[in-house]
């Protein structure tokens, strides 16, 4: 069974993210999708500075199997990405919630999150996508 | 794999199992008026022995003229192994393997030729080829265009003196996607790009495009061109002739940070000229750009016993895992012609290529001085040179070629349909396979076509 952290947000291609207080987010990839890639062997993060729109590709990962598009899980200015996964893009396999955070995002719509799933729904929501 | 045909009884069964009559029947959604039932074109059949004969007749009307054209493709002597082991049934297949990793050997082979090409571009990763040089150049574009991620722009700086076929062709690739070739034009004095006479302030560009030598066997200044290409931001293309390297600065070495991409025609290393081709392209970048090269490329890993193997790797950029996103849809190679370069380069080793070169330069050296003093001919340019110049003379470049076809002797390439301004130059080109006596003689037949009447 994979993770779900209560407290974050959803989305239905995988993506995660956490508010912080200042009014930016972090976003990445779920363990559910990470599970489903396989080792991850290089992300392509969007650049700092650009502006993201949601549902709109906006970066790259991966895996020894396949390269999936990141999708923007809210529109917004990338603040800043994890420089780490240059080097180590294993840290979303090992923790896809904690160092394997792709990018920070300055939200520009709040209300975007409103669409988004909790834990209980994203739970249910990959358990009726493997049905 | 041998061709075996389909006897009338395996159509007849193979007919009857789908319950078709006949094979018309299979195109009868095509409307008639769209079928060409006849190739008027065509010649009806000859038998085996007729056909050699004619082409063994066509072949003979060439003759075997004393080649001093160049333009792209290069003469060099090919060491009589190289064929003889590149045809071996071991090789002889033009394709990449569809099961790569049952081929263990073929993929050794390609991954020995990207070590050499690499290692003769100063570059960090090579492609396993391309077709030729000037889709080549074109792949060269588009990832310039895909991974310069410091510039949004799609507009590349192309000089005047790069190969104008390699243009046309990567004109007709790269337009429709939104993509400007903006030419630099030539120095008159020395035909290359003076770094001098290029603006202050170029506005965006993805990328400039460096070759060397260029389309007039001139020496272009490569480090300040590339240091200048990445002042601004944008990439540097080399396009480069492969046997040059053993002599040149190579691409990874131009300028303080060294090209982004080099590509080039790798004909001259022991493919024999053919009207054209098959020839194969060779494509290179450094590290940060790898996820970007197009084509398919080999890697050197172990397996679950710890023993060396070779692999296909970074397929993910390929259009069989990343479909419409893949970085190209080249994924394939010249792989029978990359063979019999990875041969000639094994066999050759460096200090046959550097003398192979430095031959080809001498060569051209001494032709050049010889050309000087004759009546009528002028070098129209002032700069260093590597085996391939341009002259000036006081007939059109056509009318030589023309007369001295008749002593069997291809005098040069006219570059009059490219260059107007050029219609009297002549472009000629000396490698390693032309003795004193082929110098003189291709002097003295000059001087009679422009001295005597």
């Amino acid at each position: 069974m994979s993770e779900i952290p209560s407290g974050l947000k959803y989305s239905q291609t995988h993506e995660w993210i956490e508010l912080s207080h200042d009014g930016t987010a972090s976003v990445g990839i779920t363990d559910h999708a990470q599970e489903l890639l396989g080792d991850i062997v290089f992300v392509e993060a969007p650049e700092v500075g650009t502006t993201i729109a949601i549902e709109e590709a906006c970066g790259v990962v991966e895996s020894v199997k396949a390269a999936s598009d990141l999708y923007a899980i809210v529109s917004g200015e990338v603040t800043e990405i994890n420089e780490d996964l240059a080097d180590t893009p294993e840290s979303i396999n090992t923790g896809p919630f904690a160092d394997g955070w792709i990018y920070r995002v300055k939200i520009s719509d709040s209300s975007e999150l409103d669409q988004l799933m909790n834990a209980e729904e994203y739970a249910e929501f990959i358990e009726s996508e493997e049905h | 794999m041998p061709y075996i045909p389909h006897t009338e009884d395996d159509i007849q069964q193979m007919l009857s199992s789908i319950g078709a009559n006949n094979i018309e029947e299979l195109f009868d959604e095509i409307p008639a008026a769209l079928k060409d039932t006849k190739l008027s074109e065509v010649p009806s059949r000859l038998s085996e022995m007729d056909v050699q004969r004619l082409m063994n007749q066509r072949a003979a009307q060439d003759g075997t003229p004393l080649c001093f054209a160049g333009a792209g493709a290069y003469e060099h002597h090919i060491p009589s192994a190289v064929w003889e082991i590149t045809t071996r049934g071991e090789f002889y297949s033009a394709y990449t393997p569809y099961q790569a990793e049952a081929s263990q050997g073929t993929l050794q082979l390609i991954y020995e030729y990207q070590t050499m090409i690499a290692s003769l571009t100063g570059m960090d990763v090579s492609n396993a080829s391309l077709y030729e040089a000037a889709s080549g150049l074109a792949e060269a574009v588009l990832m310039a265009v895909r991974s310069n991620r410091k510039s949004k722009s799609k507009r590349i700086l192309m000089p005047a003196t790069v190969n104008p076929s390699y243009r046309r062709t990567t004109h007709t690739i790269v337009k429709n996607q939104g993509i400007t070739l903006e030419t630099l034009d030539y120095d008159k004095q020395g035909g290359f790009i003076d770094p001098t006479s290029l603006p202050a302030e170029p506005g965006d560009f993805a990328a400039l495009v460096i070759p060397q030598p260029n389309f007039f066997g001139s020496l272009e200044e490569v480090d300040a061109l590339t240091d200048w290409a990445h002042k601004h931001k944008a990439l540097v293309i080399a396009v480069v002739n492969p046997m040059s390297l053993a002599i040149l600065k190579a691409p990874g070495d131009w300028g303080t940070n060294g090209a982004d991409i080099a590509c080039g025609e790798g004909q001259p290393f022991g493919i024999p000229l053919a009207s054209g081709g098959p020839y194969f392209g060779f494509m290179c970048c450094k590290k940060a750009q790898a996820r970007q090269l197009p084509g398919r490329i080999v890697g050197r890993t172990v397996d679950l016993d710890g023993k060396e193997g070779f692999t296909l790797t970074l397929q993910a950029r390929e259009q069989h895992i990343r479909r419409s996103k893949a970085t190209s849809n080249i994924c394939t190679n010249q792989g029978l012609l990359v063979t019999a370069a990875t041969i000639y380069l094994s066999i050759m080793g460096f200090e046959g290529i550097r003398q192979t070169a430095l031959a080809s330069h001498q060569n051209m050296t001494s032709l050049a001085g010889m050309l000087e003093k004759t009546n009528g001919i002028t070098k129209v340019f002032n700069r260093p040179f590597f085996h391939e110049i341009l002259i000036q003379t006081t007939k059109p470049a056509s009318k030589i070629i023309e007369k001295l076809a008749e002593q069997h002797i291809v005098a040069g390439v006219s570059l009059a349909d490219d260059y107007p301004e050029l219609e009297n130059a002549l472009l000629i080109c000396v490698t390693e396979t032309k003795t004193e006596q082929d110098i003189s003689l291709f002097v003295t037949q000059l001087d009679n076509c422009l001295n005597t009447q």
